[in-house]
């Protein structure tokens, strides 16, 4: 294999790999904007993961089984809004409490679901006249889904949102400071409620990409802890969709680069690696003189409750 | 003007709560937990009833399921007594899992190639399952204060390196000559195992260390000075800075516990029941995690941690039962514990808050 | 006129409990279209719950409002500034990490849909800040900007929104005295524009300055509703507290002893890593209270932070009794007899949820006999808070109660008799009275001069100048981490002090 296809094949495989990863992190980015930190994403990810891979294989519609995936992992962040919000829970037990919840429903209805083929998954297209560009053609124009373009259009436009109209200004005034956005009339509780439930649906969608396009199966468990590193790529975009974006190709790639080393490594060390690397950025991220917390919502993980200032 | 017809409700901070409300609050939200999960079983086409029927008299019902709920409920006291002094210093440790494991893998470090003499071997396989656990649980702690890294990710993040951990030493170094293509570690020389109650799994050296931990560690919190430390740094960090409280001091001190705890849970497991190292998923089935509920239904009180690792280690055992007699998967224990921990931080909210009806206007 | 009168807001028989007080007992109040009419009583009154009901942040239990004579329920702000009441809080209600123009059109329906006409919002800012004397970049993110100008945000807040009543917290207390000369300018020249003032306050001076009427409120009801030019301080004074006061503490002349503290060539980093204390140098003597006035944000907080060993400073040197503690710990500073009172007192100087005894013994619960080894002796620490809630008179139903749910005079008192039972050295406070009833506020004033009588040093720091001019010996003037001077004796000043705290250096005799 010649250099350039190497990289090619690298780019093109991190693209696919990072979408997941990218959907989760724009949708927590939203959450804990908004003030709202969501531990659940390993939940709800798997819960899509399960409900697209079950709703294709009854449906033989993909893109059906993403839908019931979005709307399924929206319907599960609700539980943690309502706890966290509502009930002013603890926001770390919270999470935690969904990401085990998912992963048990999932294991328990996934059950028979385990092995069975799919009848059609999310096809990989090849976009004619720019694939033959050189390079990005095989990297962008061919083999990749729509769902990696959307997430990517996706981006702009959510940065766009936060950075530049009124519900931006909006959310990111509810994480800030939550007591100043109420006396200014705004319904904390509801901007919170739609922020988490986007998370919730982003999340989801992530999981049925998993399950019906980047490899299409069912296995219990089967984001191994993909929900964690989005958590960590949160923080380490700094709560920006951009970064986010950069954040998540980085990590795929670095994960392709590291089975480079399948010859002098074995393989159970080999998947350990992206969480040592989930570590070792969030070392990075904070050594370079930013733990000054300069992006995070200040209220972030707090409950608001009127009159408490 | 028409004034429109509206509920109202008044919420207030309660002053004090009293423990017979926090008794009677608990035991109503694991009752509606049990429900809600009830409703699923029905879902899933199996009577509720005949699963809790199920799940109570396979456990409490037979002096073989008396002994699996004990056995159970060893791992489930240590991880879950070094949580809850952990969580009192409001150092989220999800970590005890891949400390267990830690612990699980110098023990059999130790019981596998040390060469001690045997009298020695078990008390050094549970030093080292103490240091082992401790040293994966110091590292989260120096991540949080030094670099402010958020523990909850680096822990989980230990946990998922701790199973590939065992992953290639059963698979690789490890590996037994004798397990003939098991990914196996060799079995245990005779001096390395615990022993048992007769006729059952209970291995009570375990469960007498974890006794007497959970009552020293109770001492610990209430009274002595680094307890009021912990106590001072979890309910106010900034007090606690300002009355020249060490951070690093007080978490190192913390984590090592809990992690260390947890490591000897590893050393129980393997020493006591399975005599090798095997898959993670073998060696503990998300005890750690289970544990996390156990500190916090406890109230981060770790006498009360005896009660309630014999509570989850009957919900454990139960569902060994239905697992075997319904063909449930062995991953419903997840969903008891997502429900139950979601009903108690919920019915906090009736703990701390008083609210009264205040009629329609 | 009698009949005629235009009230803009009449509020009738207003109750509003918490728990354990009435804040609001059966309070009417009436107030004229385009007045400024001052709200006046101490902290606990029952001032500010008063007017958040009227702004819709709090429903009352009883009572009915009426605005321009039209009953209404303000169940929410929204609803508020519909009838065209704004409100400008004591803590300012503004994102310090959004823009000028993103917290002015916060909470608003501008624009189509989601999308915001920036332009055409800089547009109306700047006509409204011109008209009224107002100077703003629109764009400048809020941290970015000091008190007074973030206060001016606030009310271009307001009449961005077409407020036509204007509700002001406390609004003097972040300000300069030239700062509030400016606020009141803007006052009047709003009242001239047809606007309607509510003004809450403690500060009997003001209430003589800018109001037309004034309203004492105590106990949470109203003691009485007089114009300003038929009374004087004296009478309100004696309304608002409910006997005499005495307006002067008595203060024995200052015996200069011992150098106590050497502050030399101080550098200091915030938060955020910008310079917060730039070369400071200053002594501290026994048996003196040393003033250090200033805009809060000028390097107070780092400055107290680091003789308490809390932060670490850049560059310089401190010397405790002729000692090096320039990079002591906070524990070994506190063992060298320094008191801490810090100015934050529920979110730093105590644990909420644990006991009045505990949290008497936080500085000292190492010593014997509150442990001995690694053990707590609860007996030694029940006996010590014992005799401290009889000594500072602490009231609280037993020692044993978590601190949190006793008032803020209560745990003050707390924080004073653990801090000074030690014999102090020194003693650093930081806002000692902020939020406290007259009461309380004279028993730690007291308490404050009677440390300086046993010999030791205090430091004072403050934004209430009343209460510093009152109590220090030498006041220093900080602005922008540096010292614009020390005043002594007669040359303490406060239109001085004023102009000092804006920046210009204090050179000996003439400014």
């Amino acid at each position: 294999m010649g250099w350039e296809n190497w990289i090619i094949s690298t780019f093109s495989r991190s693209l696919a790999y990072g979408t997941p990863l990218l959907l989760g992190t724009l949708g927590e980015i939203y959450s804990e904007r908004s003030g709202v930190l969501n531990l659940g994403v390993e939940g709800m990810m798997i819960m899509g993961a399960y409900s697209a891979f079950t709703t294709t294989y009854m449906t033989k519609n993909p893109w059906f089984g993403i839908l019931v995936a979005g709307i399924i992992g929206g319907i599960f962040s609700l539980i943690h809004a309502f706890t966290s919000i509502t009930l002013k829970a603890n926001q770390t037990v919270s999470g935690l409490s969904l990401t085990m919840l998912g992963l048990g429903l999932s294991g328990v209805l996934g059950k028979g679901w385990e092995g069975k083929p799919l009848p059609s998954t999310i096809p990989k297209m090849i976009i004619t006249p720019l694939n033959s560009l050189p390079v990005l053609g095989p990297i962008f124009f061919q083999g990749q889904n729509l769902i990696v373009y959307f997430t990517l259009i996706l981006v702009p436009i959510l940065w766009y949102i936060l950075f530049r109209t009124r519900i931006g200004i909006t959310i990111r005034a509810v994480g800030e400071s939550p007591a100043t956005a109420d006396s200014q009339g705004i319904n904390v509780a509801r901007v919170r409620y739609v922020c988490v439930f986007i998370g919730g649906i982003l999340a989801g969608t992530a999981g049925g990409y998993l399950s019906v396009a980047y490899r299409p199966a069912w296995t219990e468990g089967m984001t191994a802890g993909m929900g964690w590193i989005v958590i960590a790529l949160t923080i380490f975009s700094f709560w920006n969709p951009i970064n986010g974006m950069l954040g998540a190709f980085l990590f795929a790639a670095l994960y392709h680069l590291s089975f480079r080393l399948q010859s002098y490594i074995s393989p159970e060390l080999l998947k350990a690696m992206p969480y040592a690397m989930a570590i070792i950025v969030l070392i990075f991220v904070s050594r370079g003189n930013l733990q000054k917390r300069v992006g995070a919502p200040a209220a972030l993980s707090l409950p608001y409750m009127r009159g408490e200032d | 003007m028409i004034s429109a017809k509206k509920w109202r409700f008044k919420i207030e901070e309660r002053s004090s709560v009293s423990n017979s409300r926090v008794l009677l609050t608990s035991i109503l939200a694991i009752l509606a937990a049990l429900i809600i999960v009830g409703i699923f079983f029905q879902f899933y086409g199996v009577s509720a009833f005949k699963a809790y029927r199920l799940i109570f008299s396979g456990s409490l019902g037979s002096r073989f399921g008396l002994a699996e709920i004990v056995r159970r409920a060893i791992p489930l006291l240590l991880c879950g007594v070094g949580l809850t002094l952990a969580f009192r210093a409001l150092f989220w440790n999800i970590g005890a899992e891949g400390q267990l494991l830690i612990g699980a893998v110098a023990a059999t470090g130790i019981a596998l190639f040390s060469k001690l003499p045997p009298f020695l071997l078990l008390p050094a396989m549970f030093l080292g399952g103490f240091i082992g656990g401790a040293l994966w649980g110091i590292v989260p702690a120096f991540l949080k204060v030094i670099l402010g890294i958020n523990e909850v990710i680096a822990t989980l993040m230990m946990n998922y390196m701790a199973i590939y951990l065992v992953e290639w030493l059963i698979h690789g170094p490890w590996k037994g000559p004798s397990a003939r293509g098991f990914a196996y570690s060799d079995p245990f020389p005779p001096s390395a195992m615990l022993p048992t109650i007769t006729g059952t799994r209970i291995h009570w050296p375990t469960l007498i260390i974890g006794l007497v931990i959970s009552v020293l560690i109770y001492i610990l919190i209430v009274h002595t000075k680094s307890g009021l430390e912990v106590r001072v740094m979890g309910e106010n960090p900034e007090a606690a800075r300002y009355a020249g409280i060490n951070p690093l001091k007080v978490t190192l001190l913390v984590m090592l516990i809990s992690g260390g705890l947890a490591g000897l849970a590893g050393v129980g497991e393997i020493a006591g029941i399975h005599q090798r190292l095997l898959g993670p998923t073998h060696i503990s089935m998300g005890y750690g995690y289970t544990a996390v509920i156990v500190a916090w239904l406890a109230r981060r009180n770790p006498l009360a941690v005896i009660f309630t690792s014999l509570f989850f280690a009957l919900l454990i055992t139960g569902g060994d039962v239905i697992k075997v007699s319904l063909g449930f998967p062995s991953q419903m224990i997840n969903v008891f514990n997502g429900a139950i921990l979601f009903f108690l931080i919920g019915s906090e909210f009736f703990l701390r808050y008083r609210i009264s009806f205040i009629g329609r206007r | 006129m009698n009949k005629a009168e235009d009230y803009a807001i009449e509020l009738r028989r207003i109750v509003k409990r918490f728990p354990g007080v009435i804040a609001n007992n059966g309070i009417d109040l009436k107030i004229r279209r385009g007045e400024i009419h001052c709200l006046l009583g101490e902290n606990g009154a029952g001032k500010t719950t008063l007017m958040r009901i009227l702004y819709g942040l709090y429903q009352p239990d009883q009572g009915e409002i009426l605005v321009n004579n039209q009953k209404i329920n303000i169940s929410s702000p929204r609803i508020a500034l519909q009838h065209h009441i704004g409100m400008v809080h004591q803590h300012f209600k503004l994102v310090p990490t959004l823009s000028v123009e993103e917290n002015i059109i916060l909470g608003l329906d501008e624009g189509t849909g989601p999308f915001t006409n920036f332009r055409k919002v800089r547009k109306r800012i700047s006509l409204i800040a011109n008209q009224y004397g107002l100077s703003l970049d629109p764009r400048t993110k809020i941290w970015q900007l000091a008190g007074g100008k973030q206060q001016q945000v606030e009310i271009l807040k307001a009449l961005y929104r077409e407020v036509e009543i204007l509700i002001m917290d406390e609004p003097t207390s972040v300000l300069t005295p030239q700062e509030v000369e400016k606020l009141f300018t803007t006052l009047r020249f709003l009242v001239k524009n047809g606007l309607t003032i509510i003004f809450i306050t403690h500060k009997l001076d003001e209430v003589m300055k800018v109001s037309d009427r004034v309203t004492v409120l105590r106990k949470g009801k109203v003691i009485a509703t007089i114009p300003t030019q038929e009374t004087d301080k004296e009478t309100l004074a004696r309304l608002m507290v409910g006997r005499e006061v005495i307006f002067c503490l008595k203060k024995n002349p200052v015996k200069k002893k011992e150098k106590i503290l050497e502050v030399k060539d101080l550098h200091v980093l915030n938060d955020r890593g910008l310079p917060a204390v730039c070369g400071l140098s200053f002594e501290l003597y026994g048996g003196e209270i040393l003033g250090i006035a200033g805009v809060s944000g000028n390097g107070q907080n780092e400055l107290a932070e680091v003789l308490t060993g809390l932060r670490k400073l850049i560059k310089g040197e401190i010397y405790l009794d002729g000692q090096d503690i320039t990079h002591c710990s906070t524990r070994e500073i506190n063992k060298l007899k320094v008191a801490h009172i810090p100015a934050e007192r529920i979110r730093v100087g105590i644990v909420p949820t644990l006991s009045v005894s505990e949290n008497l013994i936080l500085n000292k619960y190492f010593y014997s006999p509150f442990s001995r080894g690694e053990f707590l002796n609860y007996k030694a620490i029940k006996e010590n808070a014992q005799a401290m809630i009889s000594e500072y008179q602490i009231l609280t139903p037993h020692y044993q109660i978590p601190v949190r749910i006793l008032s803020g005079g209560n745990i003050q008192k707390i924080i004073l008799a653990r801090e000074l039972s030690c014999d102090p050295r020194m003693i650093i406070a930081m806002h000692p009275t902020y939020g406290l009833d007259i009461g309380a506020t004279e028993q730690v004033r007291q308490t404050l001069l009677s440390q300086r009588e046993k010999g030791a040093g205090i430091l004072l720091i403050s934004e209430d100048l009343e209460e510093i001019i009152s109590l220090a010996d030498r006041i220093m003037v900080m602005f922008g981490g540096k010292t614009m001077g020390i005043l002594e004796g007669e040359n303490i000043d406060l239109e001085r002090i004023g102009l000092m705290m804006a920046g210009t250096k204090y050179r000996g005799e003439k400014m």
